[in-house]
């Protein structure tokens, strides 16, 4: 079976100025409701603050969880359904403790208090101090910051700086990208999004080489060919192949997503999110902005002698 | 058949083999003979699936610090009373500095005397002010001396909560020291989280103090408190009710004994009113200092003192020289064993603060691991059917391989003895969406080659080495990003980083190697003159 004809030859580099629009408009979308929300909504792991998971052994609502919890005077309580699920509900607060009693414990007997005791199951608590979350914020970025560097380096030396400069523009791109529709969709970065992340860095890359790769090899076969024409020839004979892995891994983590559990929920929106862009940056925007830099570079060249 | 395949196919037998055999402790632990679990372990699951506790605690280092100098304060004030020494006070002064105040120059010089000898080099002498008569003179702790007491104070925190974590009865526990600071806690399965927070967090200081009777605590409350005593609370539990209330209690700030000198410590009841009560021994010094202390106050209170509360302040009625005393405060059975562990165990040097607490119980660990497994089974399934539509034939050829991959995976990671986390579960479903892309890669490869005419054994010869470069470049960068993580990551996400970084390694081999095998096999047993692909 074939998706793609082998012979296909579609113009992608002539509309890269569409491709940028896009792109432009995907960024900027992010950007505002980025800027408009006062930056990322962190997550526990990162803004310091408690979790707790909950079960009832019968069916409650937010609201009734809310009223229960009323005489602690918490601060920024947010009760979320787990799941969808109206038995197990998901209460995020901003205060943390350092106490031996701790506000989980507290949380719990206010609940059975109004529930019941024993009706009331504490099945996750995640508690970070608002140092650690400052400790642990650095680090992500660093770590995305270190990913980025290394793969600058590493494709300067296996191809040439102008591929790397593609490669990393595309992978700041889908970053970008994916954290714009984090924010879009009032979703939190936690410290398993920051995984994903770095997953979709390496996956974007991996597609983005596939075509580096090709361009090498048609240089090298077809060097009288205009480096446009080379380019794009290159993006159509992998065509095929960028689907097609795109396709498989995007099954599996439309697999994570729908039966992988609220735990891992938004893991599995990162990646989706991310696979999808960075599929679509490794055919539209890595090659083009390595023609753009070729463009630039060229141009200089020719003004300085 | 060729030597060279008969070897390979040999070498992917082997693997495969040992594949089974490191994880039939995992899969079948009740079939599984005796000898073959002593050497491999099951699979190792990590806190969020299986359930556990983990606990990043901060010593609190300066207080260690502080806890020194005071400890000096009242050495050099002995000192100087048995030298004779005319001095006006002696005090902590900051965190780390202390201040002798003196009358006139020639006591001074004796200070400087004194201090100039060994058991105080580690001090250094700063400023000297001579204010209304008399001569303040500065010391303070030089940085290394401080580092010191610090670094000490954390080691000795960790092997205190060593000790008490071994009497809580958790197996495969984690004690490890993070940076200067800090201890992280893991304790997997563990059934009462509160309680363990409460071992482990309890600074445990046992002092025992003088009450200073003359004094009335609801005069004092405002704040003037006679030089040398302090204000504590004494917890006051009415036995009817179970009401705890505070009663305020002022005691003499020196330290008569302390826990250090406690040599063991037991539940007993008490049979008047059927109470738990924690009885403790002193080791030889203690029972002696005991002995003299309650020789010489016989019918003044002695307040039994525990992290700056008071358990109880009893009436020195006699001498008491045995070398033990109890300590009473309305304990339910739990509370007064605990007391009794971590009396046992010793206290810590400084008291410690929870930075960071996850808990995950084990019912939602099992639901985890049930929705991990039936995702990587659908995502299999889902790439499965779709290779063997894409390609054919070759799409099986490339099924088995994902198939050896997912078992190779699981191997080495219960080989590498890394614990499975859920993250890490989503690792092994993104590397099995894309460990088929090298054979996606090698099939484009044959299919261009067998467009421009060439023979099977042709094609299949030019697709796997034209892939090979671009499979390498590409799957390097990954593993690149993948090794950033695990640099970086905790935890959880340590767990997705391994299981990438060996689902990358594990998926060259199946893609590249077994399948070529597979495929060089039927090219020689069946002279194949069409590929379906």
């Amino acid at each position: 079976m074939q998706i793609v004809k082998h012979d296909i030859n579609i113009n992608f580099v002539g509309r890269r100025k569409l491709a940028l629009i896009f792109s432009l408009l995907l960024v900027v979308a992010g950007l505002v409701s980025l800027i408009a929300r006062g930056g990322p909504e962190y997550g526990i792991d990162f803004a310091g603050g408690t979790l707790i998971q909950v079960k009832f052994s019968e069916a409650t609502r937010a609201a009734d969880i809310k009223s229960a919890l009323k005489g602690m005077h918490l601060k920024g309580l947010l009760v979320q359904k787990f799941e969808g699920d109206s038995q197990e509900f998901m209460l995020r607060l901003q205060d943390t403790s350092s106490e031996l009693e701790g506000m989980a414990q507290q949380v719990g007997a206010h609940l059975e208090q109004a529930y019941g005791k024993g009706t009331v199951d504490i099945r996750r608590v995640e508690m970070v101090g608002p140092q650690v979350g400052k400790d642990l914020r650095k680090k992500g970025l660093m770590a995305i910051l270190f990913a980025m560097i290394g793969v600058l380096i590493c494709i300067t030396i296996r191809f040439e700086f102008k591929f790397a400069v593609g490669a990393v523009f595309a992978l700041a791109h889908d970053v970008l990208i994916t954290l714009g529709a984090f924010s879009l969709f009032g979703k939190e970065i936690d410290l398993p999004i920051i995984a994903a992340f770095l997953a979709i860095i390496g996956y974007s890359l991996n597609d983005t080489i596939i075509v580096y790769d090709r361009i090498r090899e048609n240089i090298g076969r077809h060097p009288k060919q205009s480096f446009d024409q080379t380019v794009n020839g290159s993006i159509n004979e992998t065509l095929s192949r960028t689907i097609l892995t795109s396709g498989t891994t995007l099954l599996v983590v439309l697999a994570l997503f729908l039966f992988g559990g609220g735990v891992i929920h938004n893991f599995a929106f990162a990646m989706l999110v991310g696979i999808l862009i960075g599929t679509y940056s490794s055919i539209l925007v890595a090659s083009p902005v390595l023609l753009v830099w070729d463009d630039m570079k060229k141009r200089r060249n020719a003004t300085a002698s | 058949m060729s030597k060279s395949i008969k070897l390979r196919g040999g070498v992917v037998l082997l693997c495969l083999v040992l594949s089974m055999l490191v994880l039939m402790p995992t899969l079948f632990p009740n079939s599984t003979p005796n000898w073959l679990k002593k050497s491999f372990d099951p699979l190792h699951l990590g806190l969020d699936l299986q359930g556990g506790m983990h606990l990043v605690l901060r010593v609190d280092v300066d207080k260690a610090v502080e806890s020194r100098v005071d400890g000096l304060v009242d050495q050099i004030e002995g000192e100087l009373r048995d030298k004779d020494i005319i001095f006006k006070r002696v005090s902590r002064t900051g965190n780390d500095r202390l201040t002798v105040v003196v009358y006139d120059d020639e006591a001074g010089r004796q200070i400087d005397a004194l201090m100039s000898d060994g058991v105080y080099a580690d001090l250094e002498p700063l400023t000297l002010e001579t204010q209304g008569g008399y001569i303040e003179k500065n010391f303070r702790y030089s940085t290394e001396a401080v580092s010191a007491i610090k670094d000490n104070a954390v080691k000795q925190a960790l092997e205190t909560l060593r000790n008490r974590i071994d009497q809580f009865g958790v197996s495969e526990t984690v004690l490890q020291r993070q940076g200067s600071d800090r201890i992280l806690v893991q304790l997997p399965g563990v059934k009462e989280p509160k309680r363990a927070v409460a071992l482990l967090g309890k600074t445990a200081l046992l002092e025992f103090k003088m009450v200073a009777d003359n004094v009335d605590p609801q005069a004092v409350a405002g704040g003037a408190l006679p030089p040398g005593t302090r204000l504590l609370y004494e917890r006051m539990v009415d036995r009817k009710t179970g009401a705890v209330t505070q009663v305020p209690l002022v005691v003499y700030d020196k330290t008569v004994l302390t826990g250090d000198l406690v040599s063991d410590a037991q539940v007993r009841i008490d049979p008047r009113f059927n109470e738990p009560y924690v009885s403790i021994d002193f080791n030889a010094v203690g029972a002696k200092r005991f002995d003299q202390i309650t020789a010489a106050n016989i019918g003044q209170r002695m307040a039994i003192v525990l992290d700056d509360t008071v358990y109880s302040a009893p009436v020195i009625r006699e001498r008491i020289s045995g070398g033990s005393a109890q300590i009473s405060g309305s304990f339910d059975e739990q509370e007064a064993t605990d007391l009794a562990i971590v009396l046992r165990a010793g206290s810590l040097p400084a008291p410690v603060t929870i930075l960071e607490n996850r808990t995950v119980g084990p019912s939602l660990g099992l639901d985890s691991i049930n929705q991990g497994i039936l995702s990587v089974i659908i995502g299999s399934i889902a790439v499965v059917v779709a290779m063997a539509i894409y390609y054919n034939l070759a799409g099986l050829v490339a099924n088995l391989a994902l198939v050896l991959n997912l078992i190779f995976i699981l191997a080495l990671l219960s080989l590498f003895k890394a614990s499975l986390t859920l993250p890490g579960i989503g690792g092994i479903v993104l590397t099995l969406g894309m460990a088929v892309d090298a054979n996606v890669l090698i099939y484009e490869r044959i299919r261009e080659e067998l467009r421009l005419g060439k023979t099977v054994r042709n094609a299949l010869e030019a697709g796997y080495s034209k892939a090979f470069s671009t499979i390498m470049d590409a799957n390097i960068t990954t593993l690149i990003a993948a090794l950033v993580l695990f640099q970086f990551g905790t935890g959880p996400v340590k767990g997705f980083a391994v299981t990438l970084s060996v689902g990358i390694v594990s998926s060259l081999f199946t893609a590249i190697f077994v399948s070529r095998v597979v495929f060089d096999f039927f090219l020689e047993r069946y002279q194949v003159k069409r590929l379906s692909i």
